[in-house]
């Protein structure tokens, strides 16, 4: 006979991953956001440049904004020099990077067809396999058939609004657990002595003769030797506390998962054409993304018809998931750009570092970012990976254009 | 879906509309005597808000004419509208008036007027 009621006896709680400190007075880094980018920042500035009396602060809890929200989505295939520098620099750190956390991510490299629909996005895609193989990256293209055989659920018969023509493929792209790769940083940087500060908002930022020498916060004053902003969609919030204007619009960018379902799509679908793109999770959920609500937005949240369209796509696209069942939507708030690339380096301040600009795709660069960012902060000069993506571009006019092979969402 | 007032045809579904971005952007007066840090600014630059801001609007769906709008960009509630040549709204007016997204839901059920009944 049972001596105690079934179910009151609760579990010990699971040993946490990080040490959740008060925070101290002065830092020689303060990073300003705890998303991914903020923690990789952290964790490589720690690890790999010698800098470890670091906080990074997060004015929600840890990896809550756009890391908890992205479609988790991870390829290198864009098209300029530029950006297949730093995207498959960190396409490479993630094919080390659960050995190198010592932690699980579920990386899985199950490769993405970005889809062709007409005879310009098939010049546009052949050009991008090119320019791709020209720069090291894998990418091959694929016709219609290539496709079905890849992933033999997607819809080419011809007699569709928007037929499949063919494909870009990435073998060596993939998807990982967002939460795992933001638990992992954490954890790591925790061990290296980094403070992680949660429920801590940065209201000012005190600059002295040109230098940046502290954050005012909703938990007091911090001293910092450096700052670095890796604040995502509020980053024209935060680098206006600054005086600093962004070319930066933020918007609200949705995305959904289905009920769990059997395995049925066994790679990453994106169509810059249809907005959408599609994977299903290891747990079987499908996961689909859509393209940005046009408005600006700092909600978290976006319109009803955004999702319709979407899913009008996906079912043209798959037939096969017109009988499941959406489980859940949710928004997060993404800064885009006028070129679609991000802008990363130092500002005119001293001491005040800028990572921004990511718009739709910063999961997939997180360790590349995280790891040039780190760089450019311990050396107070932009990694030469990063070296193009100066706020000053803008006014040189030395864009990087990559509409092309972010357009999905953007 | 989310109504918006156009000041024209009155309140319509939001798929009827497309967004134009921040208003009061005018054509720089002399073009030739920009360098390029005003033309980046003007090009490139805009505001990014968190609250009111004052944005252009089309009703393609409808009258087909442009207007502007001050919404705020963290409840996505439209707080006025007016003709494109009117002068704009004083925004700090709608900074007091717009509460935070939590308190705006709570609010929404009594307060019937504001400024977009039209």
């Amino acid at each position: 006979m049972l001596t105690t009621t079934p179910g009151s006896v609760i579990p010990d709680h699971p040993d946490f991953l990080w040490r959740n400190p008060d925070p101290k007075s002065s830092y020689d880094v303060v990073i300003v956001g705890g998303g991914g980018h903020g923690l990789a920042t952290a964790y490589y500035l720690a690890s790999r440049y010698g800098i470890t009396n670091i906080a990074v602060l997060e004015k929600g809890w840890l990896g809550g904004g756009n890391m908890a929200r992205n479609t988790t989505i991870i390829r290198s295939n864009y098209l300029w020099d530029e950006s297949s520098g730093i995207y498959e620099h960190s396409l490479k750190l993630w094919e080390g990077l659960e050995e190198d956390l010592g932690y699980p991510l579920l990386f899985s490299q199950r490769g993405v067809l970005n889809l062709a629909h007409s005879l310009q996005d098939v010049r546009d895609s052949k050009r991008r396999v090119n320019a791709n193989r020209l720069n090291g990256v894998d990418a091959e293209w694929v016709d219609a058939e290539g496709v079905k055989e890849l992933c033999p659920i997607v819809n080419i018969s011809p007699d569709v609004r928007y037929p499949v023509l063919g494909a870009t493929y990435q073998p060596r792209a993939g998807i990982a657990k967002h939460d795992y790769v933001a638990w992992g940083y954490a954890r790591a940087a925790s061990e290296l002595g980094v403070d992680l500060i949660q429920n801590c908002e940065v209201t000012g930022l005190t600059i002295e003769h040109g230098r940046v020498v502290g954050v005012e916060t909703s938990r007091g004053r911090i001293n910092a030797g450096k700052v670095a902003l890796a604040a995502a969609g509020h980053s024209s919030v935060v680098a206006a506390l600054a005086g600093i204007k962004l070319p930066l619009q933020s918007h609200p960018l949705q995305a959904l998962v289905s009920e769990l379902l059997e395995p049925v799509h066994p790679t990453v679908v994106m169509s810059n054409a249809v907005h959408v793109y599609v994977s299903q999770a290891h747990k079987g959920e499908l996961v689909m993304g859509a393209g940005v609500d046009t408005y600006n937005g700092y909600g978290q949240r976006g319109a009803f018809h955004i999702i319709e369209r979407q899913m009008s796509a996906a079912i043209e696209l798959f037939p096969v998931f017109a009988r499941a069942h959406l489980l859940r939507t949710w928004g997060g708030i993404v800064d885009v750009t006028p070129d679609a690339s991000p802008i990363v380096g130092v500002t005119d301040i001293q001491g005040l570092y800028l990572n921004c600009g990511w718009g739709t795709g910063g999961f997939k660069g997180t360790p590349g970012v995280g790891d040039t960012f780190a760089w450019t902060i311990a050396h107070d000069e932009p990694h030469p990976l990063i070296e193009a993506f100066s706020l000053d571009r803008f006014s040189t006019g030395a864009l990087v254009d990559e509409h092309g092979a972010a357009a999905v969402a953007h | 879906m989310q109504l918006i007032p156009c000041p024209n045809c009155g309140r319509r579904e939001e798929i009827e509309f497309h967004y134009g971005g921040q208003a009061h952007v005018p054509y720089p007066a002399e073009p030739a005597a920009l360098g390029d840090a005003e033309w980046a600014d003007y090009l490139f630059f805009r505001d990014n808000p968190k609250g009111p801001f004052a944005e252009r609007w089309y009703h393609s769906g409808g009258c087909r004419r442009w207007f502007n709008a001050v919404r705020d960009t963290r409840s996505y509630r439209f707080l006025a509208v007016y003709q494109p040549d009117a002068p704009r709204p004083d925004i700090a007016q709608f900074m007091a008036a717009a509460p935070p997204v939590a308190a705006d839901r709570a609010s929404a059920a009594s307060s019937a007027t504001n400024a977009v009944t039209r």
